[in-house]
């Protein structure tokens, strides 16, 4: 029995390609943010327009394929067996690029449902559903007849982002279609705000942490030739994280519509959500203890470490965020992009690009990327990158929030709107900057994977023997 | 407010989350005690090499986990939360409002009440009242009547001293307090298209610009019969209808004759807000002031 890694190599490329892609839209809209006329007066590169297909391919076409991928790869690595329905996956993975491919052309002509991270029509996403269930079958159906005794940690993570994504997608997009390129969502006022954010910050939850922890917990011990440092906090921390989350949608919503109770649920859920998610990252990291001395001469693990702190970092700012006395100065800042990009950035991409860099030599059969020192200037590049785009949105973000609520005696404003935006406007420059050498970074990467596939014919992969242990073994 | 049912539904998940977060760490904690001693591995084994150590939860992160917990108990019996219980603070968002205003209000009392007893020329010449004026004016009018309040098209200049509804202390006020409505009739029904260009043609010689003298003066005929209603028989205009004068060169629209033409024949509407709901009346009154300062009249 082989291993089926022809969709894997698939997905690792499209990975690589739609990286680039979203983070040049990115770039494209953070240039536009410090000089407006860079829309040309044209309809479909206004930021209006450009932003959703930013955050979409980002999260959907460059996530999205690096998640599909992954999963397929290590869901076959550890259940010692051959991916299920191996038609079905093909048709995930051509299914997933329509997907993209619909948005791309859709968000750019405006048709969107003005919902964040769901402004897709209605018919893309009943796409969505279609292809997310092909995913579950593939996914659930290894799972199935898999030929160990124990589904290995990644894979819970996995399954948990799979089945909590479709729960989130098919409540949050329930819509009254009226043409094809236009819907009404069924909900209405504070409930469809709730149900907005309920989904909004459980796609953070699950598609962008649940899902790259299940990366983490793969690739880490991989790299680093390791065992996992703890199992019991694997799974203490596991369930903690995906009951936990599902509550701290509100905190999105503070001082709104939304009535008091609901908003001091998010936040206290939001609070206790801290230990659940450094539960993970001290897995991460004390799995590479004891292996430090590897950072040296493995950039690839500096990826990961990167990636595990800035995991860290943001899960300790999001509940500081979501107090009411601190929300209230960083809400509608920039303060919030940074934190939104300290995710996004430093823990999503950078684990995503560690784990490829881990997972691309070894579909080849090799244990480096064709440069190594490519990989290592392409992580002080995206490193460098990260620190300019956070600390400038940070800056921005409490200036911007001290002088929205600047008031004189008299209770004037201090400052006009427009006075904030020309303050800002030096720290749009600087993280323009940040995102350009970010995705400099990207094309560093693309080049390498290109002559790392490129070297020879893949080769296919025996499936590993099938191992059964005792409960207690 | 929550039905009983919801109410419940709302307290018995919530205690019941948070306290199954509790038992899951008291319950694990139980286990890893009982061996703290071998750290061992699992002994499972998946892809050749990928395995687990059986390590006791990290203990600083067990106490951080239980103080999350604690706080979240405790700002629950403080703070709403617990479906219709309002917390024993009686805490809300909108209480929090009022009670911010009430306060901004009371430390504005000092700064407002000098000016109370103090009439219009005590107020312009006063340089803390025209400063507080400016904010004013920076935060409510500036927006149409630009920062220098010199105005735009269709927003008029205040600085001029010319006045479409008045420019008495009074008819100033009256403008803040209550807004004003200006409308322009569209005539291109009532006058035709050739009585149009000869309405434009008047209206240019009325200002002094050059214009065919036949077709002003087959204009001025027109204007007797259509346009003096509001704008006077001299074109003059009438300040209680906020009919411009249209024998200056002072326009709100623009002194081209396409402008001109325009206003004609689809009509012109103005719209200034009214503010005696938005604004205390220290304020507006200190903002009359402040207008009339900057008209130089």
């Amino acid at each position: 029995m082989t291993y089926n890694d022809k969709v894997v190599r698939q997905f690792v490329v499209m990975t690589v390609i739609w990286g680039i892609v979203g983070m040049l839209v990115g770039v494209i809209i953070a240039a536009q943010l410090w000089l407006p006329v860079l829309n040309f007066d044209i309809p479909w590169l206004t930021y209006s327009r450009l932003r959703p297909l930013h955050t979409n391919a980002v999260i959907f076409a460059f996530g999205g394929s690096a998640l599909i991928g992954t999963s397929f790869y290590v869901v076959q690595r550890t259940c010692h067996v051959r991916l299920f329905a191996g038609g079905l996956a093909s048709l995930v993975f051509w299914g997933w690029q329509l997907v993209i491919l619909a948005a791309a052309i859709s968000l750019p002509m405006g048709w969107t449902q003005g919902k964040e991270y769901a402004e897709l029509e209605w018919p893309i996403d009943v796409l969505i559903t279609v292809v997310w269930v092909a995913y579950a079958v593939v996914f659930f159906g290894t799972i199935i007849k898999r030929r160990v005794s124990h589904i290995y940690v990644a894979n819970w993570f996995y399954a948990a982002f799979i089945i909590t994504v479709a729960l989130l997608h098919i409540v949050n997009n329930l819509a009254l279609p009226v043409t094809m390129t236009k819907s009404y969502e069924v909900y209405t006022g504070a409930v469809d705000a709730m149900v907005q954010w309920w989904y909004g910050h459980n796609a953070v939850g699950f598609f962008l942490t649940a899902g790259f922890l299940a990366m983490m917990y793969y690739f880490v011990p991989k790299q680093a030739e390791g065992p996992v440092y703890s199992y019991r906090l694997s799974i203490v921390h596991f369930w903690a994280l995906i009951s936990i989350y599902m509550w701290a949608g509100p905190h999105h919503l503070h001082y709104t519509a939304l009535p008091d109770w609901v908003q001091s649920l998010g936040m206290v859920f939001s609070l206790i959500l801290l230990a659940p998610s450094w539960g993970g990252m001290s897995n991460g990291v004390m799995t590479l203890s004891g292996q430090w001395h590897k950072l040296r001469t493995d950039p690839v693990l500096k990826f990961m470490i990167v990636a595990l702190s800035f995991y860290g970092m943001s899960t300790f700012e999001g509940p500081m965020m979501s107090i009411k006395t601190v929300n209230a100065l960083s809400h509608y800042t920039d303060w919030t992009i940074g934190h939104v990009h300290s995710g996004a950035l430093g823990w999503v991409a950078m684990m995503t690009i560690g784990s490829l860099y881990s997972l691309t030599p070894r579909l080849m059969g090799k244990k480096v990327m064709f440069s190594v020192k490519a990989v290592d200037a392409h992580f002080w590049i995206a490193t460098i990158g990260i620190v300019l785009y956070i600390a400038s949105m940070w800056i921005a973000g409490v200036m911007q929030g001290l002088m929205w609520r600047a008031f004189n005696d008299d209770g004037t404003l201090t400052y006009t709107f427009i006075e904030t935006i020309a303050a800002t406007k030096p720290y749009y420059v600087i993280r323009l900057l940040g995102g350009t050498l970010f995705l400099a970074g990207m094309f560093i990467m693309a080049w390498n994977t290109f002559k790392t596939l490129g070297q020879a014919k893949a080769p296919e992969f025996k499936a590993a023997e099938p191992a059964y242990w005792g409960e207690h073994a | 407010m929550l039905n009983s049912f919801w109410n419940w539904f709302v307290i018995i998940i919530t205690v019941g989350s948070i306290l199954a977060c509790w038992w899951l760490l008291h319950w694990t904690k139980g286990v890893s005690d009982r061996s703290e001693d071998e750290v061992g591995s699992t002994g499972h084994v998946w892809d050749d090499d990928l395995k687990e150590l059986n390590t006791p939860l990290p203990r600083w992160w067990l106490h951080l986990f239980n103080i999350t917990i604690i706080f979240a108990l405790i700002y629950l019996v403080i703070f709403p939360g617990l479906g219709n219980f309002a917390g024993i603070k009686n805490w809300t968002q909108v209480d929090q409002y009022k009670a911010e205003i009430a306060s901004a209000t009371a430390a504005q009392e000092s700064v407002f009440g000098r000016f109370r007893d103090m009439d219009l020329e005590a107020l312009m010449a006063d340089q803390e009242a025209m400063e507080i004026g400016a904010r004013l004016f920076g935060n409510n009018c500036a927006m149409c009547h630009g920062s220098d309040g010199r105005g735009a098209k269709g927003f008029p200049n205040l600085a001029d001293g010319d006045w479409l509804w008045g420019g008495s202390h009074e008819q100033v006020m009256h403008t803040i307090n209550k807004g004003r409505i200006a409308a322009m009739p569209a005539l291109g029904a009532a006058l035709g298209e050739d009585g149009v260009r000869e309405v434009v043609a008047y209206v240019q010689q009325l200002s002094g610009q050059k214009a065919d003298p036949e077709m002003a003066s087959a204009g001025q005929a027109r204007f007797q019969m259509v346009c003096m209603a509001c704008h006077g028989v001299d074109g003059k205009g009438n300040q209680a209808l906020g009919a411009p004068n249209l024998t200056d060169d002072i326009w709100l629209y623009g002194s081209n004759p396409a402008e001109i033409e325009y206003g004609i024949l689809n009509g012109r509407n103005g719209l200034m807000p009214a503010f005696e709901n938005t604004l205390s009346e220290d304020r507006r009154n200190l903002l009359a002031a402040y207008v009339k300062n900057m008209s130089g009249s």
